[in-house]
């Protein structure tokens, strides 16, 4: 429980601290995998705008902003503006229970540098990352728009097959660390980390995570070449700019959320915690742009058999082996 | 096994992307650095001149005839000496594709392409070259050929003295 009033500032000023540096962060995102696309590319990407391109994300707002704010007629009015807010909010929230490096030594208060350590944080993201698939159903549906429409079946049904995978691949990690809380999580990690206990449960969760967040190869909801751009197709102007904003926060968070639960979350020797979470996390950033770079997009059927067939069992088997494993050891 | 087969198609695509990633770009940035054009190359259009600094065009209405797109006029006129010439020449580069058959048709070689390919306007209308934009002071690809040398009207020189030309016969000495 909170009293305190400085606790009260202290978690606030984490807040902002954690926007600012998220919100940049997404937006740089942008910038570097426009960047890096153009060099697998054998382009040379954004490169006009300031020093090396990298105002670009600003003179990409200010477009954004300039743009007409456009609302299909027969759409659903409240929906369609209330979507992209539902898209992009539940991936800041689920940052809130990040531990983004070591408790910190502030003038003798010792400081989480997370927002909310909560006993139930993982179980957080898993309802979290349910909710956020509500926008791209929602704006879909309200743009009254077939590609849209069909864009959104199409996320609704990605989300439900991954989301499973995705849960059952954490319940190893819970079972290491016997806690679903993220700082117990990323303690029981000091030593070694859970890739190398689970790589298998790694691997699903990676997959599961590319499709959580809707990049190539999984991109079903947005397919540009089939479905113009799914269920954002009929937004444009700052709408459109949140949905995109919310693409790449999703990328960090889940990025972030990876290192924590396999890589070790803020552990690791020489440099500082804070810096090797950052590292961890664009790491996995990286990892998802070149991918962008190299796989074509996966058929609707494949996906569903990936997920359903493949994905899904293996977990399930993963579960049991290292329950059979933690009972031998006792 | 397919499942291996798919990681490693998986694998060997990362891999191809990985060493594309550190290869140099092919763009060329151009309004700095600016991609030299094949020697073959043909864009903007020229009037050249002859050796003797005339105009070479005649206004003989081959180029606008044989133009796809119809977008060479001119009107024709003709000095007291006989040598004929555009009163006004306008080729209109908004619609002019390039194509070279006007260069192909010309019979004085005056309508010549140059590698210019810079040529855009904000204001269309001034794609619209008249005959002082068109004309150059050179003679371009064929630096030695004068049309009325060989043409054998008497304009640059009397009749019968130009190159390849036998003097006039006079019909009345061939009386037998």
């Amino acid at each position: 429980m909170i009293i305190n009033p400085i606790d009260i500032a202290f978690v606030f000023a984490k807040i902002c601290l954690l926007m600012v540096a998220i919100l940049t962060l997404a937006a740089y995102l942008v910038f570097a995998e426009r960047r890096l696309l153009a060099w697998i590319q054998d382009r040379k990407g954004p490169n006009r705008v300031g020093p090396f391109g990298l105002l670009q994300p600003v003179a990409d707002v200010i477009k954004m902003l300039a743009k007409e704010d456009f609302r299909p007629p027969a759409g659903d009015k409240w929906l369609f503006y209330l979507a992209p807010a539902m898209a992009a909010i539940p991936a800041i929230i689920t940052f809130a229970i990040v531990p983004v490096g070591a408790p910190v030594n502030f003038f003798g208060t010792v400081i989480d540098l997370q927002v909310a350590d909560l006993n139930v944080g993982l179980l957080l993201f898993l309802a979290l990352s349910s909710i956020a698939v509500y926008g791209v159903a929602l704006g879909g549906w309200a743009s009254n728009s077939k590609y849209a429409l069909l864009g959104s079946i199409r996320g609704l049904a990605q989300l439900i097959s991954y989301e499973l995978s995705m849960g059952l691949s954490l319940v190893p990690v819970v079972m290491l660390a016997r806690s679903f809380k993220l700082s117990a999580i990323v303690d029981a990690q000091a030593g070694v980390w859970f890739i190398v206990y689970q790589p298998l449960a790694f691997l699903i969760f990676l997959v599961s995570i590319l499709a959580e967040c809707k990049r190539i190869p999984f991109d079903l909801p947005e397919a540009e070449g089939e479905l113009v751009a799914g269920f954002h197709s009929e937004y444009s102007g700052m709408r459109f700019g949140l949905f995109f904003v919310g693409e790449y926060i999703n990328i960090i968070v889940l990025g972030g959320l990876a290192s924590t639960f396999f890589l070790g979350g803020w552990h690791g020797p020489l440099l500082p915690p804070v810096v090797w979470f950052t590292l961890k996390t664009l790491s996995f950033a990286f990892l998802f742009i070149w991918i962008r770079g190299t796989l074509p997009r996966l058929r609707y059927d494949q996906l569903m058999h990936l997920g359903w067939k493949l994905l899904t069992p293996l977990a399930l088997v993963n579960i049991l082996v290292t329950a059979w494993w933690l009972y031998l050891k006792g | 096994m397919s499942i291996f087969d798919d990681i490693n198609a998986i694998i060997t695509g990362m891999w191809t992307t990985w060493k594309h990633l550190f290869r140099r770009p092919v763009t060329i940035q151009y309004p700095e650095e600016k991609r030299q054009p094949s020697p073959r190359y043909r864009a903007r259009i020229i009037l050249t001149r002859d050796p003797d600094g005339g105009e070479r065009c005649v206004a003989c209405y081959l180029c606008s005839a044989a133009c796809p797109v119809d977008c060479i006029s001119m009107q024709a006129g003709a000095q007291d000496n006989g040598r004929r010439f555009a009163v006004w020449f306008r080729i209109n580069f908004s619609r002019c594709i390039f194509c070279g058959l006007c260069a192909e048709a010309c019979p004085t070689m005056a309508i010549q392409m140059t590698p210019d390919y810079e040529i855009c306007q904000r204001d269309i209308m001034n794609l619209l070259y008249e005959k002082e934009d068109l004309l150059v002071d050179h003679c371009g690809k064929d630096a030695e050929y004068n049309f009325y040398e060989h043409a054998g009207i008497g304009v640059t020189q009397p009749r019968g003295e130009g190159l390849e030309e036998r003097p006039p016969v006079d019909v009345r000495g061939l009386m037998p």
